[in-house]
């Protein structure tokens, strides 16, 4: 055997392969899943906070900076093992996939209430007057005329967060979520060859090589655009 | 008797009325009591240098800046005050600013009936119809579907006062609205503005053109430091102006 | 809330973990001080061939870029400490982790490094080019200063997620900080040392993230 040969056998195994694709497929779905539950929640919960912020409700502030600033401090995976460990203890249980949809859920919230939030106050302020003259409300004027402009600006950074944060779907593996990694971990450990986690890289280059470049897309558009 | 004299004189009360206005911010005091009224139909040009509390004192009769002190009327009823509508109360006060101010993710005829349809509650029909007129009157109605990156800034101006118009406000507020202007794209505004009047809007103008005030103003206000130095017809203030500063102003700023 | 509270805050255990987690901490600087470093020199090196004006040195960069953007940094580790050893290729944890995160940040920072260049208006390379200093020299003594300026808030949360991203040994048994408190929690059976591992990242982070909003907004508004 060449050495090129036994790179194959040892990364490209076709009959590795063709044993574990189907149970690393299965992995892909639960990491779409995942990544979309929170992706619809983050942003959601994000865009929700910023513009609750903006009534500017002292109390409310204080909560949503704090928080915010937590989810962005503390690792991912510490709250993931706090929690998933922690909880079962005091008789809260949840599922691994649950675990860790809610906690990356609430990391990109936070994120996106940042980043949001120094979009609606990069807004011109003449919007906001011009608005009010006409005799638009507060919450008309924040929701039809500065969110929608601030969103428009911050398409680029969310989109490059967003990626950033579904991507750490793969923490899921650690407490048991049968993911792409998990399932690939699996494989490799049964099949004792590295075939099934290169296969779990290729998956992963394939769902997020296209976001990445896309994100690289809209940040030169963007900047082309302020020009 | 009674209907013949009301239709002589339109309205004893002023549309818009401005006592002992006071504004501060901080310890500073940069409005020191400004009297002020402003007659139905009357075109009022306020005139002064920059830092004299011009757009200060425009800005309080909206209340996008709030009175340390006075009363402002919108038609007899008070405006200042915890209790008032402030919503209601700008819906019938126009305002151009110097900047334009449009929605740039809107196109102009929604940058136009997005107040109709939020704050009067029109039907979509009902609020595009408003709006075309509007549009038609500042002669744009053929860019309704254009977006306000795609107009000049004379268009952009325009666009902006068929916003303030299209709510059918009782006056109308201008704060340099040709300032940010080319030369060349003052006049299409100014224009407008004239027609505005000639269609009998009540408007109080804050600007520096001298040649349009001259022309078109019922009467002038002159400001400095805060204060109101002096009224009249514009002849008298251009030929006769009783005080220094007047005269020194309009001198450097009519010097072509 | 008796229950919650000993769960997670049991200054008992959290007082007898302390010394083991006090250890995982000295993995976890000194773990930064080798990866921020290297990221930041290979982001240095991801951003200027990301810029060359040579097509074939610029889409070879810019796709290894995005690369590993697209791999999550954990897949890339679990690769390089489980499965280059099939090759014949073992290495440390330590090691393991320093190659995996080498890449990773690199990207990362290139990102950001490029950015900055990217918003160095143009007429300031060709200010330094037309009084004769070669294209090297323009970059290191006026292109690149400036444009740190201008990305060092992202500079900054960058590294912040590098900080956090250490953690990830804890998956192949390198004995940082995570690694310690999760070692204690799964002796006690209780997530205060976990609880305390977190405290000790906020007070290591939290004052870059919230100097980084603030700064971000002074210069937004
Ligand atoms: N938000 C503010 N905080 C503090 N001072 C202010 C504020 N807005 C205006 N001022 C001050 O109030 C004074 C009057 O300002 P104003 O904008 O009304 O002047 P103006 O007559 O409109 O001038 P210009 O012709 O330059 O527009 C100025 O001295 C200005 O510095
Ligand atoms: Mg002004």
């Amino acid at each position: 055997m060449t050495g090129f040969d036994r790179f194959l056998a040892t990364f490209f195994n076709g009959e590795v392969i063709v044993r574990y694709l189907p149970s690393i497929l299965q992995g892909v779905w639960v990491t779409i899943a995942c990544s979309l539950l929170i992706v619809v929640f983050g942003v959601a919960a994000g865009v929700l906070l910023a513009c609750v912020r903006a009534y500017r409700i002292a109390p409310l502030n204080v909560a949503i900076v704090v928080f915010a600033d937590m989810m962005r401090a503390l690792p991912p995976l510490v709250l993931i093992l706090m929690v998933y460990f922690g909880l079962p203890n005091v008789g809260i249980m949840l599922s691994s996939f649950l675990v860790l949809f809610v906690i990356l859920g609430l990391v990109l919230a936070a994120f996106t209430e940042e980043i949001v939030w120094a979009g609606l106050t990069a807004v011109d302020k003449g919007q906001w007057e011009a608005a009010r003259s006409t005799g638009i409300g507060f919450t008309g004027t924040l929701l039809q005329v500065i969110l929608p402009q601030a969103l428009r600006m911050v398409i680029p950074p969310l989109t490059n967060r967003a990626i950033a944060i579904t991507k750490m779907t793969a923490l899921g593996t650690v407490i048991g979520v049968p993911d792409i990694l998990n399932q690939a971990t699996t494989a490799q450990s049964f099949s004792g060859n590295a075939s099934p986690l290169t296969i779990a890289a290729i998956a992963y280059v394939i769902l997020f090589l296209p976001l990445v470049v896309m994100s690289r897309w809209l940040e030169e558009r963007f900047v082309r655009h302020r020009r | 008797m009674a209907p013949i004299t009301t239709l002589a004189q339109p309205s004893a009360i002023p549309t818009l009325e401005v006592r002992r206005l006071h504004k501060s911010y901080g310890a500073l005091e940069v409005l020191h009591g400004i009297d002020l009224a402003v007659a139905t139909r009357e075109m009022v040009f306020v005139l002064g240098r920059s830092g004299s509390g011009k757009s200060t004192m425009l800005r309080c009769c909206n209340r996008l800046e709030e009175p340390s002190s006075g009363d402002i009327f919108l038609e007899g009823q008070p405006i200042t005050g915890k209790r008032v509508d402030l919503d209601g109360l700008r819906r019938r006060i126009g305002m151009v600013f110097q900047s334009f101010n449009l929605y740039p993710h809107l196109d102009t005829r929604r940058n136009v009936t997005l107040a109709l349809r939020m704050v009067l509650k029109l039907g979509r029909d009902e609020a595009d119809a408003r709006a075309m007129a509007a549009l038609e009157r500042v002669g744009l109605a053929g860019k309704a579907a254009s977006h306000p990156t795609e107009l000049s800034g004379g268009q952009q101006q325009r666009v902006a006062i068929a916003r303030a118009i299209a709510m059918e406000p009782a006056v109308m507020l201008f704060d340099e609205p040709t300032s940010a202007l080319d030369p060349e794209l003052v006049g299409d505004v100014l224009g407008v503005m004239r027609e505005l009047k000639a269609d009998g809007m009540t408007m109080l103008v804050v600007s520096h053109e001298m040649g349009f005030a001259r022309e078109a103003a019922d009467r002038i206000v002159f400001m400095a430091d805060g204060r109101i130095v002096e009224e009249g017809p514009p002849e008298q203030l251009f030929t006769a102006a009783r005080h220094e500063a007047t005269r020194t102003f309009l001198s450097r700023h009519t010097r072509q | 809330m008796d229950q919650l509270l000993d769960q997670f805050f049991n200054l008992e255990i959290m007082a007898a973990a302390w010394p083991t987690i006090l250890r995982g901490l000295g993995m976890t600087l000194l773990l930064c001080l080798l990866v921020i470093p290297l990221g930041v020199i290979g982001g240095l090196a991801a951003a200027l061939t990301s810029l060359s004006p040579r097509r074939w040195v610029r889409w070879p960069a810019i796709a290894l870029v995005d690369l590993f953007r697209a791999i999550p940094p954990l897949v890339l580790l679990i690769f390089v400490y489980a499965g280059l050893p099939f090759a014949g290729i073992r290495m440390s944890p330590f090691v393991a982790v320093a190659i995996a995160f080498m890449l990773n940040n690199s990207a990362y920072y290139g990102e950001v490094l490029r950015a900055g260049i990217l918003s160095v208006p143009r007429g300031q390379a060709e200010a330094a080019r037309s009084t004769g200093m070669t294209h090297a020299q323009t970059m290191r003594a006026v292109v690149l200063p400036q444009g740190v300026r201008n990305v060092l808030p992202d500079l900054i949360s960058n590294t912040v997620e590098v900080v956090k991203l250490t953690s990830l040994a804890s998956v192949v048994s390198l004995g940082e900080m995570l690694h310690a408190a999760n070692l204690a929690r799964s002796v006690t059976y209780n997530a205060s040392p976990i609880t305390m591992a977190a405290l000790v990242y906020l007070i290591l982070l939290w004052p870059a993230v919230r100097l980084v909003s603030r700064w971000q907004r002074r210069i937004a508004v």
